[in-house]
This record gives C-alpha cells, structure tokens and sequence, in this order.
C-alpha cells in the first residue's frame, strides 16, 4: 500500500502548501493555448516546481497559470505564449504581473463566491496523476470509512444521503444499489462517462482533473454491492480523459486500491477497465450503453427488466453516471449527514452545471441544488454580454427545453425544471440573448436528435424526422399556422409513444419553444422574418453607404460574391452569398448589415 | 468486411451493422489529418455552421470527404465537450478552441 505510506503524503502535502506554479491543462486549457505556456515555464528555471493541473472552472479565463512564490499566491488568467515572457520576468523578480493578474484567491471572484465545490474541491488543484497529492487533501479517506461499516450499513449511509442520480433521471442510488446487493453471482457496476449532451462537459472536468475521486466512489460501490467488475464507459471524443483516466486506474492497481484484497481487506476485490464509446449520443441510455460494451449496435431495450435485474451480460448491474460515482466519494468522506444538510427537501446535495453560449464567463461551476436560475446565470456567470438582452437558457441537452426570463425564479432541481417542460439533465445550461431564434434551435435539436434515433422504433425514427422537416420549413418561411398544431400533436406522440429516454424527451424542445416562444413561429410563417437573423434563408446580408469601398469584405468572400471598385460602395451578389457572415465580420466600418 | 466476419465467426450483416451505426468508425481511409468541427449546442450557437461552411470552401471538400491527395478528412462531431471554449475543432486528438475564421485558415493552411 505504497499510496498511504507516511513520508509519500508529507511530500504531498509539502507540495501542494510550498512554492509552486501550475498550469491548467485538462482540454479547455490545452485548447486554449496551456501547452506553450507549460513547456516555457519549464525550460525557464525559475526554481519553483512546476506542475500540470486540471481545471479549475473558470474556462473564461483559460489558459489559467497560479503562481505560489514566497507564501504568496497570484492566479494569473489568459496566459499565452505570447505574454507568457512578461509573466516569467516577474516571477524571476519575485515581482506580481499585475496585467495578468485574475486573482489572488478564487474566492475572491464573483465566478466562485457563491459556488459549492465538493466534487470538484480538487480540480484544478491538483496533479490528477498524482494519487498522493489525491490522499493528501482528504481522497480515499471515504474508502476507508466505507471499509468501517459493513455493506448493508453502507447502503443505509448512502440511501439516508438521499443522493439522487446524477446522469439525468435523478434515481436514488442508494436505493438503487440495494436491487443488486440482495442478489447472488456475477454483478457489475458501470460508470457511465458518455456524457454525449451537447454543452454538458462536467464528466469530462473531473475525469481529466481528478480521476482518483471516480474509482474511489466505484470501489466504495463495489465493496456496498458485492461486485467485483466495473467499467467505465467514456466516449471515443474525449482522448485526453481516457489517456488520463487509465493513468489514475495503472496507478490505483499499483498501491492496492483495484485488484484483490483491496487496502488489505480480504476477498474485496475489484477489476476495473475502460471502454471507450464509438460515436453515439444513444448509447448514454443505459440498455443502449449495455449493448455497446457488448459489442452490439447500441439499441435500447423496454424497460422492465431494468438493468439491476438483467443487465450487462444479462447480469445485475448498476449504472451510475461519473458525476454520482464522484458524490458517492465525498459522501462517505464527510458522512451523509453533512452532505444532506445542502439541497432541497427532494434532492440533496450539489450539481455541477457547466454554463455556455451567450454568457460572459463559460466554465464549469457547482452549486447547491436549489440554488435559483438566475444566480448562476447573472451572479455567477455574469450575465448576457453588453448590449444583449437575456432571452432563454437551454437546460438539458436535446432531451431539455428553455426557460425564458419569466421563469428565471425557479430553482435548480429535478422536478421544478420538469414542471416547466424542462430537465436539469447533466447540467449543460447554454444561454441564449436576443440574437438568437428559438425556431431555429428547435431545428438545431431536431436535426441531431433525428440523426442520433437509433431507428428501433417507429414514433421517434419516423417522429423525428417529420419534425426536423417540419420545423425546418418553418425557418425558411413555408408553411401555415396550422402547421403549428400539426407539429404540436407529433411532437407530443412522439414524447409519449417513444421506446427509450431519447425519443421520450426528443420533443421536448419543441414544445418548450412552442410553450415559452410560440410568437416566434408566427413570425417566420406570418411574416417571413426572422427577427434574430438566425434562419439564412429569412436574412440577408446588405452593404450600406458606411461602406468605403476598401476590398476587404470581397478579399475575404470564400466564393467571391462581392463587386466594386475601390474607394466605391460594394455589392453582394444574393445569388452566389452562402451567408457565412465572413464580410460581416471583417468589415472595419460596420458598414454591412443584416436585413 | 466478409473475412474479418469470418474470421470471427458472425455474419457478416452483424458486423455491417456494428461498424455502420458508431460515426466513429470508419469504413474509407482517413485522411493523414481529421479535422472535426464540433456541432454541439454551445458551438452551434456561435455559428460553427458557419466555420463548417468556410472550411468547406477553404478545403474544396464537403463534410464527410477526404482531400484528393489524402491529406486532410473534413467532418463534424456532435460534441467535444469543450464548450466553454467554443466555437472548437479537434485535429487528430488537439482540441482547438475560440476559432474565428481567420485562426481556422492559419490552422488548416498549416496542415497542407
């Protein structure tokens, strides 16, 4: 048990309190630019270790440097590899890069002020290859607890949690384990790390940044249920968490923590794998995830029986998605109790919501449930960018809908985000301003909705796609307004004539959009307009006398659709215009409009 | 695809099957380079239709197509999960984030 051996701990701890400087490198970083940065604060020999870590939330901020030197911390924001020179300069002067400088502490920014971090306590933090740096601020001390008790007492501790799923459908898991602790045999457990809705990447965040929170949580279910097999689903899309996952399970089995007789507790063993996906937002649901690791085309089965009764292989299975495994750690660290007081009377605990689109600060950020919408989205997230108005947030993938400005008083749970035709869902929460059309995104989920059906059954293989038509008429202007009712009553029995969750909850953007936005339709069959500009086949892009005559906008245009002289007014041939907006955006005099 | 199933001992069908629902599989030669752009709601909502339409001139191929002297494969990819930093393209296991059109063009001039 190399990991829990005293003096590999110190040095951890020692790590992690003394001078140090880290770069965030999970995806958002490295996208970001963290790799340059990482590579020059390296060669610098500035004398401080220098270490990669995940991410921390803030991706606004990306590529996030922090710099602990002489006791004091300096968190420096949008370091790239063209400021990181200036940056190194100050530290070799022991000096603050004070154009840098985001913070001296997270807690200081209104992005964390009102955050809960227990999931991602770590992210960010730490180096999530590094286990002991995991056990020096508290990990695998859940593990242990969990070993004090014995599995039915377990149970009880997680279920008086009251932790509800964290994937979507908001299942007790408690309750759920005891389905397949009562029974005999072969039982499996799986993680599932899909994570295939669009705006959803909190799986993502701690499977990069904190991996060792995962397998403790499936080692504690494993030693709560009596399985001795689990896997880890993840997507083929997320390379960096699968290569960093499979790290962090080489290392567990290396001290003990996977494998057999686990931290020296006889006949508790636990093998655990990876399995990538391959490209399909279905196999999320959990028969069609089964079918996948099977090898099988992922198509969803009926429910009864469920996966506890026969399921992988046709053995007892549960399966709970990354963000539960990592709650069912932090449980057993501070008890249920503690857990249980942050939440609501239904669903205790917190969610990691991951806020994007048309908000000032994107990331990844966790909040008490119950927390109302519109602290995350104006307190935390900062609101719509200036100039725009705030118009609805996208709350649950394609299988969620929108809440508009009316509603932005409900709070964050389970069944209020139902009531309103909406679901939490993983969590994405995409927000939306004035500039953009609630038609067009009904067609935007449609078309990936349509895509991803399986084709198993008839009302959403055939449902959807009649509605992606449908919907995608109304975008260019044809139709008529009963079309709109057409719509409805599809839309409908498709949601409610549907074999598994994706095409159930298929429509319920549309009538989400219909419910909150029905204007909106009306105008693009009414009026032919958009008044977003979103739908190109209602807009076009027009040169105005602003207009200087200075070639930019024709240099650009990928199919030379611009005419003029210099110094002379220009013209955009609507005929050969693929609207991509390149003149849009290059123009320097705003001398092109949308009309 | 026939002597692979044998060799496996299915029919062919089922493995026809397997291979043809996962976008992840492919049943044409890669490109040296993938370029997938993501489609993902946070992308979408920063015009990544957009990107796709520019890249698609860019590259004189379509979604789904591989460049004629087998260098770049061009498709979209229903999503990253790097949201936060979109609109986002991965090349080859890269994650590229916050692309206008402009970083788009170095980056795929780069490649050529």
């Amino acid at each position: 048990m190399t990991a829990f051996e005293k003096s590999g701990i110190e040095k951890a701890k020692a790590e992690l309190s003394g001078d140090r400087i880290t770069v965030g490198m999970a995806t958002c970083g490295i996208s970001a630019g963290a790799l340059p940065v990482f590579e020059a604060l390296q060669k610098a020999g500035l004398g401080i270790p220098v270490e990669k870590v995940g991410c921390i939330g803030m991706c606004y901020n990306e590529p996030i440097v922090s710099v602990k030197q002489q006791g004091k911390k300096a968190i420096y924001a949008k370091v790239t590899s063209q400021n990181i020179g200036a940056l190194i300069e100050c530290i070799r002067n022991k000096k603050e890069c004070s154009e840098l400088l985001a913070c001296h502490d997270i807690m200081e920014l209104d992005f964390y002020k009102k955050q809960k971090r227990w999931v991602m306590e770590n992210c960010g933090i730490i180096n999530p290859e590094k286990l002991e740096q995991y056990i020096a601020l508290g990990g695998y001390s859940g593990l242990q607890n969990a070993l004090t008790l014995s599995p039915k007492q377990l149970i009880e501790e997680i279920k008086k949690s009251g932790l509800r799923g964290r994937g979507g459908a908001g299942f007790f898991t408690g309750m759920k384990w005891s389905f397949i602790a009562d029974k005999s045999g072969k039982k499996y457990l799986v993680c599932n790390g899909d994570e295939g809705d669009p705006g959803a990447f909190m799986n993502r965040t701690v499977m990069e940044s904190d991996p060792f929170k995962i397998i403790e949580g499936m080692a504690i279910g494993a030693f709560a249920t009596g399985s001795d097999e689990g896997i880890i689903y993840t997507r083929a899309e997320y390379p960096l968490a699968i290569e960093t996952l499979q790290k962090a399970i080489d290392t567990a089995y290396k001290n003990n923590l996977l494998g057999k007789d686990i931290l020296g507790v006889k006949g508790f063993n636990f093998e655990l794998r990876i399995q990538k996906g391959a490209g399909a937002f279905v196999c999320g649901e959990e028969t069609a995830l089964i079918a996948s690791v099977e090898g099988k085309r992922g198509m969803p089965k009926p429910r009864p029986p469920y996966p506890a009764e026969k399921g992988l292989y046709g053995k007892p299975t549960v399966i709970n998605n990354v963000g539960t495994w990592a709650n069912v750690s932090t449980i057993m660290k501070i008890g249920a109790s503690a857990y249980s007081i942050v939440g609501t009377e239904k669903t205790k605990g917190t969610k990691e919501i991951c806020l994007t689109g048309k908000i000032m600060r994107t990331g990844v950020v966790e909040v008490p449930i119950g927390m109302p919408l519109k602290e995350i989205i104006f307190d935390i997230g900062g609101g719509v960018p200036e100039g725009t108005e705030f118009k609805a947030v996208l709350s649950g993938g394609p299988a969620g809908g929108c809440i508009p400005a009316s509603q932005l008083d409900t709070p964050l749970d389970f069944e209020p985000l139902q009531a309103l035709g909406a679901i939490m869902g993983s969590g994405g929460m995409v927000v939306l301003n004035n500039e953009s059309c609630m038609v067009e995104i009904a067609r935007y989920f449609m078309f990936f909705t349509q895509q991803e059906s399986c084709g198993k059954c008839t009302p959403c293989r055939e449902g959807t796609k009649r509605l992606f038509e449908m919907i995608s008429s109304i975008t260019r202007g044809i139709g008529k307004e009963e079309d709109i009712e057409k719509i409805r009553l599809l839309a409908e029995f498709v949601r409610d004539n549907s074999l598994c969750g994706l095409g159930q909850n298929a429509a319920n953007p549309v009538l989400s959009t219909l419910r909150f936005f029905r204007g909106e339709y009306l105008m693009h069959l009414r009026d032919k307009q958009c008044h977003a500009k979103q739908c190109t086949a209602l807009m076009k892009y027009l040169i105005t006398e602003k207009c200087v005559g200075c070639g930019n906008c024709a240099k650009h245009c990928p199919v030379q659709a611009i005419y003029g002289k210099l110094r002379e007014r220009h013209l955009i041939d609507q005929e050969k215009c693929i609207k991509c907006g390149t003149c849009f955006e290059v123009c320097a005099f705003k001398a092109i409009t949308k009309e | 695809m026939e002597k692979l199933a044998k060799s496996l001992g299915i029919p062919a069908v089922e493995l026809f099957g397997v291979a043809t629902f996962y976008t992840q599989f492919r049943l044409t030669k890669p490109g040296k380079y993938t370029i997938s752009v993501c489609t993902g709601t946070a992308c979408h909502i920063k015009n990544s239709s957009l990107l796709i339409k520019f890249a698609e001139e860019l590259l004189g191929i379509k979604r789904g197509q591989t460049t004629s002297d087998g260098k770049i494969s061009f498709e979209s990819v229903n999503c990253l999960g790097a949201c936060a930093k979109a609109p986002a393209m991965m090349i080859n296991g890269t994650v590229f984030g916050e692309l206008t059109k402009t970083k788009m063009k170095e980056i795929i001039e780069g490649l050529k």
